[in-house]
C-alpha cells in the first residue's frame, strides 16, 4: 500500500532540466526512492516518455511532466504556483538545466554567450528563488545545483560556460549562507566529465562517468548533508590543484 | 491584477501538537466581504481554499499546503450581547476563551467548552466540538441559535434548527468544506458561581471507571476519566475519574466573586514558586516511555492517595482547560510534536474494545501518554463523532523514526475500532484511510454528505487537506 498519510507523507521534488543527462538520472533515482517528481524541461516528448515511464512501475510515487523553457523567466513563479498546488508540498529542489555551446578559441560571439549564461544562471535563480522562498518558510529542504568543475577557474576553452558555472556556485554559496540558518541544505554538485549531451563539444574527455553514477552521488551527498561535492571525488583533488596554480602558469595552458 | 495567490503569502502552517504542517499562501481576512473576494480570485484557478482558526486541530483539519487558508483569527468582533437572555451574537474568529471572558460577569458560560480554550467558534463548530458533559449537554451545535455562512457559490445563507435545517445540520461538523461561517448565534448556560463542585478518585482499572461512571452520568455535570496508558494485567486502564456540579441558585454564597474573570485566571506558577510558562521544558525530560510510566503511576498513586470522593471547589476555567494549565505543554513532546487518536465506541462493545486498543499499543512499545475517557450521547448532525457509549483519546509521542510503526499501530486500532461499530471525531484525527472512513459513516451519510457538497461547493472550491485525505476530491 502505498498511502501517504500526514504522518508519513509522500516526499515531493521539482527537477528542472529533467529530459536528459544529469537531470533525468536524478529524477529517476528520487522516483526510485519514493519521491513525487514534477519534471520540468524544454523538450516536451523526451519529458512524457519518462515521466509514463516512471509511472508505469508498480507502488511508484507519481511523477508530473511541466513542459517548460527555463528562459522564459516570466512563467516561472506561476509554474511553481502550479507545482506546489498540484504536489500539495516541496521537499527537494534540483537545478540541472545547463547548456555548454560549442566556443572556437577565438570565438567571442555574444549571443551564445547570452543563452549560456540565461540558462546556467538566470533560469538558475529564477527556480532556485521560488524554492529558497518555500523553504525559509517551511525551515527545511534541499536545495541542489549543478554546477561543474569548469566554475572553479576561468579556463581558454569556453569563457561563457564557466563563467555561467561560477556564478552559479556562488549564487549556492549565496542561498547556503542565508538559508543555513532557517533549517535549510543547500548542495552545490561539481561534475567532471559525465557521459550527456553536453560531452558532444568536449575534444577529449577522460574519467567519464555516466549520469546514473552522479545522480547517485548527490542523492548520497544530500543525505548527508554535504555543502558540495565533485563527482567523481578526484576531482576535488584535481580542482585544488587547478584553483591553487599561479595565473603565470596557467594561462600558458591550452586547456 | 495582482497574482492569486500572492506568492508572500506563504507560510508554514502546523497542528496543535507540531507534528504535521505544511505551507499554504495564508490570508487573514477581517470581513466578510473579502471572503467573497476570495472566493472570486480562486475560483476556476485550480486552487482550492481551506478554514483555519487558532489551529487547534489535533491533525490535518486546518491545513492547505500549496493551496489557500484562510485564517479567519481576525475575524473576532463580537456583535450583540444579551445578559438577560444569554444570547451572544460572534463572528467566527472569537476564542472560547474571549467569549467567557465576556459573559462571565453577567452569570453566563458556555455550554460545551473543549479541553482548552484557545480554538475560535468557527473551528468549534465546524468540528462540532464536545466537552466533558457531551452525554447531557451533547455537542456546541445543539446550542448554536442560528448562523450566517457565506458558500462558494456566493449565496449567504442563514440558517437555525428550523431554518435551512439540512444545511445547519450539515455546515455544522461539515468540516469547513461546505461553506464559512460569517455570525455565530450560541445560546449560553446560566450560571450562579464560577466555581464547579468538583469529585476526583482513583479508579483500579478501565473496566469499573466505565461502570462508576455509567452510574453517576444521570447525577452529574461533567464526567471525564484520565487513563493510566501504561499500566497492564488487572489494572489496565486504571486512572481517576473526575467529576462536578453546577452550583444551584443561592448555593454560592458570593457568586458575584466568583463569576469575576480574575477569580477564573490560572495560577502562572506551580507551588507559588515554578513559572508555569517554562514548565513544558521541564517536562520534556518525561516525555518518554519510562518517563510517561512515572509520571502515570505517580499520579494514579496521588489519586489513590488523597481521594476527593466529597467535593471540593474548583474554578470552572480550572476543570475544564485542563490542558491550559501548563502552558506550551505540547512542545514537551520535543521536536517530533504529538498527535492524538480518538475513537467512540457504543456502550455494549466499548470496555472490550478500548481494552484491546490498550493493550495493543503496549504490545508494539507505544503507549499512550495521556488517555482520556468520556461518555457521549448520539446527535442529529450529519458528520456526527458521538455515539451512545464512549470515547477513548490517546497521546502519542511522534519521533523522527516512529512515524511508519505509529501509522501502523493507528491502521490496526481503527480496525478494532470498526469492527466495534465505532467513529472517529475529525477534529482529532491524522492516520484514517478513505476507506476506514468510509465504514465508519456508512454509505448513506456519505452520500448524503456528497451531495450536500455538491450543493453548496459545486466546484469544490474549500477543501483542507484532512479534507482530501478522507473523502478525496469529490
Amino acid at each position: 500500500m502505498n498511502f501517504s498519510s500526514p504522518l508519513t507523507p509522500t516526499p515531493v521534488a521539482i527537477v528542472v532540466g529533467a529530459s536528459s543527462g544529469i537531470g533525468e538520472a536524478v529524477a529517476r533515482k528520487l522516483a526510485h526512492e519514493g519521491y513525487a517528481v514534477a519534471l520540468v524541461a524544454r523538450r516536451a516528448d523526451r519529458l512524457r516518455a519518462l515521466c509514463a515511464e516512471l509511472n508505469a512501475r508498480p507502488g511508484a510515487a507519481h511523477a508530473v511532466a511541466y513542459p517548460h523553457d527555463v528562459t522564459h523567466f516570466d512563467e516561472i513563479p506561476a509554474l511553481f504556483q502550479t507545482i506546489l498546488r498540484d504536489l500539495g508540498r516541496l521537499n527537494v529542489m534540483v537545478y540541472a538545466s545547463g547548456i555548454m555551446l560549442p566556443s572556437g578559441f577565438s570565438e567571442y560571439n555574444f549571443g551564445k554567450d547570452r543563452a549560456t549564461l540565461e540558462v546556467n544562471v538566470l533560469g538558475a535563480m529564477a527556480w532556485l528563488g521560488q524554492a529558497a522562498t518555500y523553504f525559509e518558510q517551511a525551515g527545511e529542504g534541499h536545495l541542489v545545483g549543478i554546477s561543474s568543475v569548469a566554475g572553479d577557474r576561468g579556463r581558454v576553452s569556453n569563457p561563457a560556460y564557466h563563467t555561467s558555472k561560477a556564478a552559479l556556485s556562488t549564487y549556492l554559496e549565496s542561498l547556503r549562507n542565508r538559508l543555513t540558518r532557517k533549517g535549510v541544505h543547500v548542495l552545490t554538485v561539481k561534475p567532471g566529465y559525465v557521459d550527456t549531451d553536453l560531452l558532444k563539444a568536449v575534444a577529449r574527455p577522460f574519467w567519464v562517468v555516466s549520469p546514473e553514477q552522479a545522480a547517485a552521488d548527490i542523492w548520497r551527498a544530500m543525505r548527508r548533508g554535504k555543502q558540495q561535492i565533485y563527482t567523481l571525488s578526484r576531482w576535488g583533488l584535481v580542482m585544488w590543484v587547478v584553483r591553487h596554480m599561479p595565473s603565470f602558469i596557467f594561462r600558458r595552458l591550452r586547456f | 491584477m495582482a497574482s492569486f495567490p500572492s506568492a508572500d503569502r506563504l507560510a508554514l502552517l502546523t497542528n496543535f501538537g507540531h507534528s504535521i504542517g505544511s505551507v499554504a499562501y495564508v490570508y487573514r481576512p477581517t470581513h466578510a466581504e473579502q471572503i467573497a473576494e476570495l472566493y472570486r480570485s480562486a475560483a476556476g484557478t485550480g486552487f482550492t481554499v481551506g478554514m483555519r482558526g487558532a489551529g487547534r486541530s489535533y491533525g490535518d483539519a486546518s491545513l492547505n499546503g500549496g493551496h489557500v487558508a484562510l485564517d479567519l483569527q481576525r475575524m473576532n468582533r463580537i456583535l450583540d450581547w444579551n445578559p438577560g437572555t444569554g444570547v451572544i451574537r460572534v463572528e467566527p474568529g472569537v476564542t472560547i476563551g474571549q467569549l467567557w471572558a465576556y459573559t462571565l460577569e453577567d452569570g453566563w458560560w458556555p455550554p460545551v467548552v473543549p479541553g482548552t480554550m484557545f480554538p475560535t467558534l468557527g473551528g468549534c463548530l465546524a468540528m462540532n466540538i464536545h466537552g466533558k458533559n457531551n452525554y447531557v449537554a451533547g455537542p456546541i451545535g445543539e446550542h448554536v441559535a442560528q448562523f450566517t455562512a457565506l458558500l462558494p457559490t456566493g449565496e449567504e445563507v442563514a440558517c437555525s434548527p428550523t431554518q435551512n435545517a439540512d444545511l445547519f445540520h450539515s455546515l455544522i461538523g461539515g468540516l469547513g468544506v461546505l461553506g464559512v461561517f460569517t455570525s455565530i448565534t450560541l445560546q449560553l448556560k446560566h450560571i450562579y458561581s464560577g466555581n464547579l463542585k468538583g469529585y476526583a478518585w482513583a479508579s483500579p482499572n478501565l473496566r469499573q471507571m466505565m461502570d462508576e461512571m455509567e452510574s453517576l452520568k444521570a447525577d452529574s455535570d461533567y464526567l471525564v476519566g484520565w487513563v493510566d496508558g501504561t499500566w497492564g494485567g488487572s489494572g489496565l486502564g486504571r486512572g481517576q475519574v473526575h467529576r462536578a456540579h453546577y452550583f444551584a441558585p443561592g448555593e454560592d454564597p458570593s457568586p458575584a466573586q466568583s463569576l469575576r474573570v480574575e477569580a477564573q485566571v490560572l495560577p502562572d506558577t506551580f507551588f507559588g514558586l515554578v513559572p508555569k510558562s517554562i514548565l513544558w521544558q521541564f517536562m520534556r525530560f518525561f516525555m518518554n516511555t519510562p518517563g510517561a510510566w512515572l509520571t502515570n503511576t505517580a499520579k494514579y498513586v496521588h489519586a489513590r492517595t488523597l481521594d476527593h470522593r466529597h467535593h471540593f471547589l474548583q474554578s470552572l476555567v480550572a476543570f475544564n482547560f485542563l490542558l491550559d494549565y501548563v502552558p506550551n505543554w505540547e512542545k514537551s513532546y520535543g521536536r517530533g510534536g504529538l498527535i492524538q487518536y480518538q475513537s467512540f465506541i457504543p456502550r455494549a462493545a466499548a470496555a472490550e474494545a478500548f481494552a484491546d486498543l490498550l493493550k495493543l499499543t503496549q504490545r508494539r512499545g507505544l503507549p499512550t501518554y495521556l488517555g482520556v475517557l468520556k461518555r457521549h450521547r448520539p446527535d442529529k448532525f450529519l458528520l456526527s463523532h458521538a455515539v451512545d457509549g464512549f470515547s477513548l483519546a490517546m497521546d502519542f509521542k511522534v519521533t523522527g523514526g516512529n512515524r511508519p510503526a505509529l501509522q501502523r499501530l493507528t491502521d490496526d486500532m481503527s480496525r478494532i475500532v470498526l469492527d466495534a461499530g465505532g467513529r472517529f471525531y475529525f477534529a482529532k484525527d491524522s492516520t484514517l484511510t478513505r476507506e476506514v472512513v468510509a465504514e465508519s459513516l456508512g454509505p448513506d451519510t456519505l452520500a448524503r454528505f456528497c451531495a450536500m457538497k455538491a450543493r453548496c461547493d459545486p466546484q469544490s472550491l474549500l477543501q483542507t487537506e484532512l479534507y482530501r485525505r478522507v473523502f478525496g476530491s469529490i
